[in-house]
């Protein structure tokens, strides 16, 4: 149904159109739910900074940059293929876009694998959820529940690319709902900007 | 444009019992369900209070059968102070969570938000169910903690840290209980995310042709506001729960600080904060408060303009102030720390937004209150309830403007008059508010009237006993009664025993009236008198349904259009004194404002 279909016929004066803003339900639910995950990381952010800064002496035993640095670049330049590929959707094109959503899904698995071998390596060193070889035990717990509960983001979001992605292809979803799952997408690439500087600079050492 | 994916919604009828009854998409069954869970929990919670009175008035009575529940909490009948404090904790977070959460927002939201803005169901019929069985399934883990070890958590529903994070050591329940309250609560929040989800979707998009944002009736705008401050409290709750839990099952040590001493041992934890759970908790608690209280106001107001026959002095003001309300509440919720440890200068700037949301609700309750000046009020049930609740909501929230400043509350803070305060203006108006919608509402549900001899009876009783129960409340506190202590031990304490026996007394009366209410709602289920469409002349879309109750996709065939603003009381036409949303007819309308 179009807007025009809602909005004829004979309707009395001064009755609003359709719907109010014109989001349709699903979009607008995806909207919401970045919102609460957004409430969610902020209080994981913050909860993080409220005992960085009461613990005297907080490790920071980062060395490098240069791993953090690629899967940065590696989750930025995701969000443009899926930039890309909801573009190619929405032209029409639906070979492109599909092909540009599973580049983006295979960058995400890219991304999952660099952190979790940057894990086995931490953990190797000694890190666990509660101790550390630099200091206080909450820089593992610190560091893995919010590098984790991102993660966690970006497998879900994976998955959801390939399973959007067939159904796509199988006509099932449109490219509205490419669109959908591009926002959460590029929300999970925002957060990692927030991770970057708080969780990785941050702790670099001198 | 695209496609309006949400203007076809068909789902025909279930036919299984399964998914008509259990498992049902229908808004309007979930909304049942809500109830009936949290009429389960308030009885719950209603026998844990009693239990709670009884021993603090006499505190070496033995209560036949509470051995039942927990050999060791209550060896001989008799709760030990440990005990007591489980029952008090349990109590808190039933009442809160399950009742006054589920009830006003969830359950009458369920059922009547999609109603009143027009539309058959909300957008996602599925998310809505795994909203009510995830709130189904946190119940029973909460109500597990009983039967596990030794039992609940005796942390309080507030769980302060670090009590509440070093397990075990910390005293019965802090181990095991605390784990499943948490993971209750994180549980709960993902139940309420879904919903509040649901609720905003249908405001903004399911909403039938003319049906402006300012043409919804308050009780729609007041399940609106609620499910915004909803998707971001309980966003913030459930990662400090999970925080939590991790600090019992993972080593981790968020909230315990070091070198922490508890029964002579020094606890393996380093580096926490305790402070950090209060913020996180209070962040969502304040929140919370108002997530209790905002759909009580919307409902009240709706009972009462139905009962006034005309409009509140302005539905948009009173709108704003709902609004500010949610927003202010993320800016106050210091006020509960203001004896924690906080730097002062912090205490300043809660204190100050503190008495700023003092102004819209002063607003909301003056409208009210002018509104019904001069009103020719219809006294039945449901408008009785309403006028206990404004009653309600201005006595306890006089004390609020005391707790508000810092220098007052150091002496106030952790007392009865802060037990006192928070009963009369949330747990006592919120049941009001419950009670009036229940009232107003029954006919449209199940097709027949609640018995109104049996209903004013209930209001009276309650209405008088509440007073009795937390009025002396707040002269406890003044007297340096202070709050979560299971008897009365010290010196200067013991002249108010005397009060806190007259309180149990009242506490007792009270509880048994509500039994009349249980009564009338079973008995008027099946043998009340048929009701009309529209029993109480009302204008919203609710009463409008082609049959009552509303038939699966509440308005058959067709879809209604509106016409009007909510609330045309007080004007000519054809059907009498009101006119509906739905009707096409053009009055000469005196309160047309939007
Ligand atoms: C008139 C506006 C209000 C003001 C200025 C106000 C102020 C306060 C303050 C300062 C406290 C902390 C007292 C202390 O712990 O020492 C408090 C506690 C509380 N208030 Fe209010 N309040 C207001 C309205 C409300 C409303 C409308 C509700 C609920 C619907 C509410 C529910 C509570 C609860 C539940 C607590 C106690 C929590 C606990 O410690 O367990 N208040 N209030
Ligand atoms: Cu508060």
């Amino acid at each position: 149904m179009s807007q025009a279909d809602l909005t004829m016929g004979g309707r009395p004066a001064g009755l609003t159109a359709g719907p109010a803003f014109s989001v349709p339900a699903k979009k607008m639910a995806m909207w919401l739910f970045i919102i609460a995950d957004t409430a969610t990381f902020a209080a994981c952010l913050v909860a993080y900074g409220f005992i960085r800064n009461a613990t005297p002496n907080w490790p920071r035993p980062f060395h490098s940059i240069t791993n953090v640095a690629i899967m940065t670049f590696i989750l930025v330049t995701s969000s443009l293929t899926m930039l890309i590929g909801v573009r190619a959707a929405r032209a029409g094109d639906k070979a492109g876009a599909l092909r540009w959503t599973f580049i983006t899904a295979a960058a995400g698995i890219l991304f999952a694998l660099l952190h979790v071998r940057e894990w086995l390596a931490l953990i190797a060193e000694g890190m666990t959820l509660f101790k550390n070889p630099w200091g206080t035990g909450l820089f593992g717990s610190a560091f893995f529940s919010i590098t984790g509960l991102h993660l966690t983001h970006v497998t879900g979001g994976v998955i959801a690319l390939i399973v959007v992605g067939i159904r796509y292809k199988g006509s099932r979803y449109n490219a509205d709902d490419l669109e959908i799952l591009g926002l959460y997408w590029h929300f999970v690439d925002m957060v990692w900007m927030f991770v970057v500087p708080l969780v990785y600079l941050l702790n670099l050492a001198h | 444009m695209h496609d309006m994916s949400h203007t076809v919604h068909h789902h025909a009828p279930p036919t299984s019992f399964i998914r008509k009854h259990i498992f049902s998409l229908d808004h309007k069954v979930i909304g049942k369900q809500y109830y009936g869970l949290a009429l389960v929990a308030v009885l719950v919670g209603m026998v844990l209070s009693w239990i709670m009175r009884i021993h603090l008035g006499w505190t070496n009575y033995a209560i036949p059968g509470l051995h039942l529940l927990s050999s060791n909490g209550a060896p001989g009948n008799v709760m030990t102070p440990e005990y007591y404090l489980q029952l008090m904790t349990m109590h808190a977070t039933i009442m809160v969570f399950f009742v006054l959460t589920t009830a006003p927002f969830a359950a009458f939201g369920n059922y009547f938000l999609p109603i009143q803005v027009g539309a058959e169901d909300m957008p996602f019929p599925h998310f809505n169910m795994m909203s009510f069985w995830v709130t189904f399934v946190a119940f029973l883990v909460l109500v597990a903690s009983f039967f596990v070890g030794d039992g609940p958590t005796l942390g309080g529903w507030t769980q302060y840290a670090p009590l509440s994070a070093v397990g075990a050591v910390g005293g019965p329940g802090e181990g095991m209980g605390v784990v499943l309250w948490a993971a209750s609560i994180a549980i709960f929040c993902v139940g309420q995310l879904l919903g509040s989800l649901n609720f905003i979707t249908t405001t903004l998009d399911m909403r039938t042709r003319g049906m402006s944002l300012w043409r919804l009736p308050l009780s729609a705008w007041a399940w609106f506001i609620t499910s915004c401050m909803g998707l971001t409290a309980f966003a913030v709750l459930m990662p400090a729960c999970i925080l939590l839990i991790l600090d019992h099952v993972a080593g981790t040590s968020f909230f315990v600080p070091s070198n922490l001493v508890i029964n002579d041992q020094l606890q393996p934890h380093s580096g926490g904060s305790t402070l950090l759970w209060q913020h996180l908790f209070w962040f969502f608690g304040h929140p919370e408060v108002y997530i209790a209280i905002v759909p009580g106001m919307g409902i009240v107001s709706h009972v009462l303009i139905t009962n006034m026959r005309k409009p509140m002095l302005s539905h948009r003001v009173m709108v704003y102030s709902m609004g500010a309300l949610a927003v202010l509440s993320y800016m106050v919720y210091g006020h509960h720390m203001f004896v924690s440890g906080m730097n002062p200068v912090s205490s300043l700037a809660f204190s100050f937004p503190t008495l700023i949301i003092t102004i819209p609700s002063t607003i909301i309750v003056l409208i009210w209150l002018g509104s019904l000046y001069g009103a020719k009020l219809r006294i039945n049930t449901a408008s009785l309830f309403a006028l206990g609740f404004v009653s309600m909501f201005i006595s306890g929230g006089v004390s609020g403007f005391f707790l508000a400043q810092p220098s007052i509350d150091i002496m106030l803070h952790a007392t009865y008059f802060v037990v006192g305060h928070f009963h009369m203006v949330m747990g006592v108006a919120a049941m009001f508010g419950i009670f009036a919608g229940t009232y107003f509402w029954f006919p449209k549900i199940f097709g027949r009237m609640m018995n109104e001899t049996l209903g004013k009876v209930h209001f009276w009783l309650s209405f008088v006993g509440t007073y009795c129960i937390f009025m002396p409340f707040h002269y406890l506190g003044m007297a340096g009664n202070v709050r979560r202590y299971q008897a009365f031990v010290i010196e200067y304490m013991q002249p108010l025993i005397p009060v806190h026996r007259f309180i149990t007394v009242a506490a007792l009366v009270t509880g048994a009236a509500q039994f009349i209410f249980l009564y009338n709602l079973i008995h008027s289920r099946f043998w009340g008198k048929p009701a009309t469409d529209n029993p109480w002349q009302a204008t919203s879309l609710e009463w409008s349904t082609p049959t009552t109750p509303p038939p699966h996709n509440n308005f058959g065939d067709k879809l209604p259009v509106v016409y009007h603003d909510p609330y045309q009381y007080g004007v000519e036409s054809s059907t009498g004194d009101y006119l509906m949303q739905a009707s096409p007819e053009q009055v000469k309308t005196a309160y047309d404002e939007a």
